[in-house]
């Protein structure tokens, strides 16, 4: 038996698990309307690939994998396309979001599915395939998986960690699939095993799920595996991926690593399961079970379509008179849903009926008494109340010696914090304030390069007309000169004359590039013809690649972001324009529309 | 809509009142040996600076324009006022104890920035300012044996009747430091605690259950998970360490560590002073450094310096202390461990 690690901190929430796991999943009836986003997960945002009123199929790629890092989106039932417009986002913003509006037409035709040996196929195959099926991370990270499917080139992998443990309370979607389709989830786990060739395999589940650890041990028993189902302590944050990681392996992966570099990699149970669906029967993600519970007469896990519109799915559950919201997410790291028609996602893992007895309103929030308590709990052993002072202080600097960029949101420190101070939202906030000023940054640098080159380039212009004259000046001179015959004149005249035919090219180029501003890189061309000019393009250039690297060590973390970090961020810009505070920032590609 | 906005939207039964309840139930054993060693005096001692200390606080919050209920409720000035009564001779003039808890909330709580943001623990400079003001009746403790009844002991307390040397003298600390000074070298410190009439049976008579009451109350706390291990037992280790190594150098000069844990504001100390959060360190190796440094600071005034005891000047001084300690000693975070 493997002997297993500690992470420190920790909280130890009412599980509530109990109330939805006594039935066993059931199949959510076709709603009336579809609203499915076309950005799903992180990275690239898809292109629709259909127009209102077209025909679709259940399963049918409506919106292609925009980049490597990008996830196909499907149709989840068979129906008319009804619009292909901006929809209400499954975030607390309340911002929308691009998405496809689907009638269903209740005989949910599947597209033409082929079955696939995947042994059969390279590994680069797979993971297209995986990307081309929507599958992404169903833990609630939404990143596509086939992105994580490359082990390191330089560091052996050794383990492969597969995440049952659902820690969040009230969440029971992955333990009745463990449950219930162990054997699928083994043989998910298998492929990503092809792939990823780790010299072991850990399959971690908190041990207040007795029946999933069973199931699966029975599952991997039968199809003959060596991976190892483990038990592992129950305690929130135990099913964080970098947790999880150290509890079963020992590593603590940085927030400046990939789980690869140190020879690691972990997965969700329910994405080995949809991979498993993608590859060997060619259904792309297009549902997924989703926990309902908490202020309803029937708690229960459903599995429901991608898009369906939370009024009709919530419905399934018969909410209680005294529901006053509902939670997406378990109660630590979800949020509440901003309307009734927002659509449920592949992220959906729960939705959660809230009602004043099920999470009383907070008491006010004090000083901070420094007790420390939120130290103590903190899953990545940072300082909160530091990080807390400092970004109430707008000192945003301090927050990243805080290492503020570590923090998971997991909430432990909220939980315990005596003062009842909210401080996962002042660590967004601070998180969000520091992406948005470093935009800002960057579109000023950027401006200010552009500025700077205008004026060397009107610099150089005036220098080149002035010369210019002055050349005709000595052209005239030496004409006159040669018209006066006076040889001895001519050679003093030709070495001024000589940079002549260099500078007129040089003023030919300068009138042929377009305006200022416009390009750069046309200036760089036309740069080196005067040693002066040369300089300065050196120290432009120089200006430029310190602007890039820049861009690229600040803000840390920007490539992780996940999909409600970057909704935040957007959420923030948003709130940031309507105050008139600043133009739209210049870093648009890396800005959500989800 | 429901009326709560972020995550997490679950939260323990957590507030700081509940904190301050706790640190006042664990104060509750101390003060039961108090009564019964010192008689009911020392209740209304309590009375007085919990008056004065809600009173001040009410004033400062309606001053600063903060929910007075709120703030009242939290329970942080009660435990303020409680620690001044219990580090004051119980038989002080009304006024010393009610002068004391003003100034500490006053100015070392509210002209701060009130719960949270005192650099200096509010109780322990109002022991100081007090005693740098009015030595001598900071000094006067009453004596062990000495019968006076409750009446004349109020008397007393309120003016009503003159102070009598015969009913108050020193601690059985200072006792000692007078007596070793006033004999030197004629006496040896262990002929003088052999004198179970001031000296009990291990520290000061009478003292040594009331202190015994304080660690009772520190191991509650302890276990409550209010306060951690670092800072009162690296105080105790200081405090030991340099007591013991001087007592074993010239046992005739210096008293046992044992006399010197369960004498005067060692106790009282080690498991409520700094293990206050506010004005302490901190993370945990910042926390062993201000025990330890404290520890040691509290022996060497209280035998080396003018003062008789020395806990309230070693905390203050420590406080100082704290935002640098607390820099140099920020730990490795997760994943960063083997940076070195
Ligand atoms: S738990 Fe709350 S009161 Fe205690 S140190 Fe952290 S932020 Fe401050
Ligand atoms: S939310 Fe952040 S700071 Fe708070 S406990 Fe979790 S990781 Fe630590």
């Amino acid at each position: 038996m493997l002997s297993l690690f500690k992470f420190k901190g920790g909280v130890k929430p009412q599980t509530n698990k109990t109330q939805s796991v006594s039935e066993p999943i059931a199949v959510a009836p076709l709603p009336s309307r579809l609203f499915v986003p076309l950005h799903q997960s992180i990275g690239g945002t898809p292109q629709p690939l259909v127009q209102a009123g077209d025909r679709v199929l259940k399963g049918q790629l409506i919106g292609a994998a925009d980049g490597w890092i990008s996830s196909a989106v499907h149709a989840p039932t068979s129906g008319t396309v009804r619009a292909i417009a901006e929809h209400i986002a499954a975030h607390p913003s309340g911002l929308t979001t691009l998405s496809v509006e689907i009638e269903p037409d209740g005989k949910d035709e599947w597209i033409e599915r082929t079955p696939i040996d995947y042994a059969k196929l390279p590994p680069e195959r797979v993971r297209e395939l995986l990307r081309e099926a929507g599958v992404v991370g169903l833990g609630g990270a939404v990143f596509p998986t086939h992105g994580k499917l490359t082990a390191s080139k330089t560091v052996p992998m050794d383990e492969l960690v597969i995440n049952g443990a659902e820690c969040e309370p009230f969440i029971t979607c992955d333990d009745v699939l463990m449950r219930e389709r162990a054997e699928e989830v083994i043989r998910g786990v298998g492929i990503f095993r092809d792939l990823l060739q780790p010299k072991r395999v850990l399959i971690g589940i908190e041990d207040n799920k007795p029946e999933a650890v069973a199931a699966l041990q029975t599952a991997v028993a039968k199809l003959n595996e060596k991976f190892e189902v483990i038990a592992v302590p129950t305690r929130y944050p135990a099913g964080g991926a970098k947790q999880l990681i150290r509890v079963l392996t020992g590593k603590e992966v940085p927030s400046s690593k990939r789980s690869t570099d140190l020879g690691v990699q972990c997965f969700n149970v329910a994405t080995a399961y949809t991979a498993w669906r993608a590859v060997t029967h060619g259904e792309p993600v297009i549902s997924r079970i989703v926990t309902l519970t908490g202020n309803v007469e029937r708690p229960r896990n459903w599995e429901a379509l991608i898009g369906t519109p939370l009024s009709e799915f919530v419905a399934l559950g018969q909410p209680k008179a005294d529901t006053n919201g509902y939670l997406m997410g378990g109660p630590m790291m979800g949020f509440e849903m901003p309307a009734m028609d927002a659509p449920l996602v592949k992220a959906t893992n729960c939705i959660i009926a809230g009602s004043p007895t099920l999470f009383p309103p907070k008491a006010p929030e004090m000083p901070c008494i420094r007790c420390g308590e939120c130290a103590k709990v903190c899953p990545h052993e940072l300082q909160p109340f530091e990080m807390y002072w400092f970004s109430r202080a707008h000192n945003f600097g301090k927050t990243q010696e805080y290492h503020i960029f570590d923090c998971i949101e997991c909430g432990c420190c909220s939980f315990v914090c005596p003062s009842r101070i909210p401080l996962v939202q002042y660590f967004r906030f601070a998180k969000s304030e520091i992406w948005a000023r470093e935009k800002e940054k960057n579109a000023a640098d950027q401006a200010k390069a552009r500025f700077e080159w205008k004026t060397e380039r009107e610099e150089r212009e005036k220098a080149e007309k002035a010369e210019k004259l002055a050349r005709a000046a000595a052209a005239q001179a030496a004409k006159k000169a040669a018209e006066a015959a006076a040889a001895a004149a001519a050679p003093a005249a030709d070495s001024d004359a000589t940079p002549a035919p260099a500078t007129a090219t040089a003023a030919g180029v300068a009138a042929q590039a377009p305006l200022p501003a416009a390009t750069e890189s046309a200036t760089t061309t036309d740069a080196p013809v005067d040693a002066d000019a040369a300089k300065k393009a050196a120290i432009a250039a120089a200006m430029e690649r310190a602007r890039a690297q820049r861009a690229a060590i600040q803000p840390k973390n920007t490539e992780n972001l996940t999909l409600l970090q970057q909704k935040d961020i957007a959420a923030v810009d948003a709130v940031r324009q309507q105050a008139g505070i600043e133009p739209a920032p210049a870093a648009e590609a890396e800005e959500p529309k989800s | 809509m429901m009326d709560f906005s972020t995550p997490p939207y679950l939260l323990n039964n957590a507030s700081v009142q509940r904190v301050m309840l706790q640190v006042l139930a664990a104060l509750l054993p101390g003060v039961a040996a108090y009564v019964w060693i010192f008689g009911p005096i020392i209740l209304v001692q309590l009375a007085l600076a919990t008056a004065t200390a809600l009173a001040a606080e009410a004033a400062m919050l309606k001053l600063r324009e903060k929910p007075l209920a709120m703030f009242l409720s939290d329970g942080s000035a009660i435990v303020t006022a409680w620690l001044i009564a219990l580090t004051f001779p119980p038989l002080s003039p009304w006024w010393l104890v009610v002068t004391g808890t003003l100034f500490a909330i006053v100015i070392a709580k509210h002209l701060y920035g009130g719960l949270g943001q005192n650099p200096f623990n509010p109780a322990m400079v109002a022991f100081a300012v007090c005693i740098v003001s009015f030595p001598a009746l900071m000094s006067q403790w009453p004596s062990v044996g000495l019968q006076v009844s409750f009446a004349d002991q109020a008397r007393v307390v309120f003016g009503m009747m003159p102070r009598l040397d015969a009913i108050s003298g020193a601690t059985p600390l200072d006792t000692l430091k007078t007596a070793l000074k006033l004999e030197e070298g004629t006496v040896s410190v262990t002929q003088l605690l052999a004198d179970q009439t001031v000296y009990g049976f291990f520290a000061g008579r009478g003292w040594e259950w009331v202190t015994g009451g304080y660690l009772l109350g520190g191991i509650f706390l302890l276990w409550r998970g209010i306060i951690s291990w670092h800072a009162p037992l690296s105080f105790i280790a200081g405090l030991t360490l340099l007591s013991g190594a001087l007592w074993v150098w010239h046992p005739a000069q210096f008293a046992n560590p044992f006399f010197h844990l369960f004498s005067g504001g060692a106790m009282l100390g080690a498991w409520f002073i700094v293990t206050d959060p506010v004005s302490g360190c901190t993370t945990m190796k910042g926390k062993l450094i201000f025990g330890f440094v404290a520890g040691a600071l509290a022996y060497l005034i209280r035998v080396f310096g003018g003062y008789p005891d020395g806990v309230a000047f070693a905390v203050l001084l420590m406080n100082i202390c704290v935002p640098l300690i607390d820099h140099y000693t920020q730990p490795a975070i997760f994943g960063m461990k083997d940076k070195s």
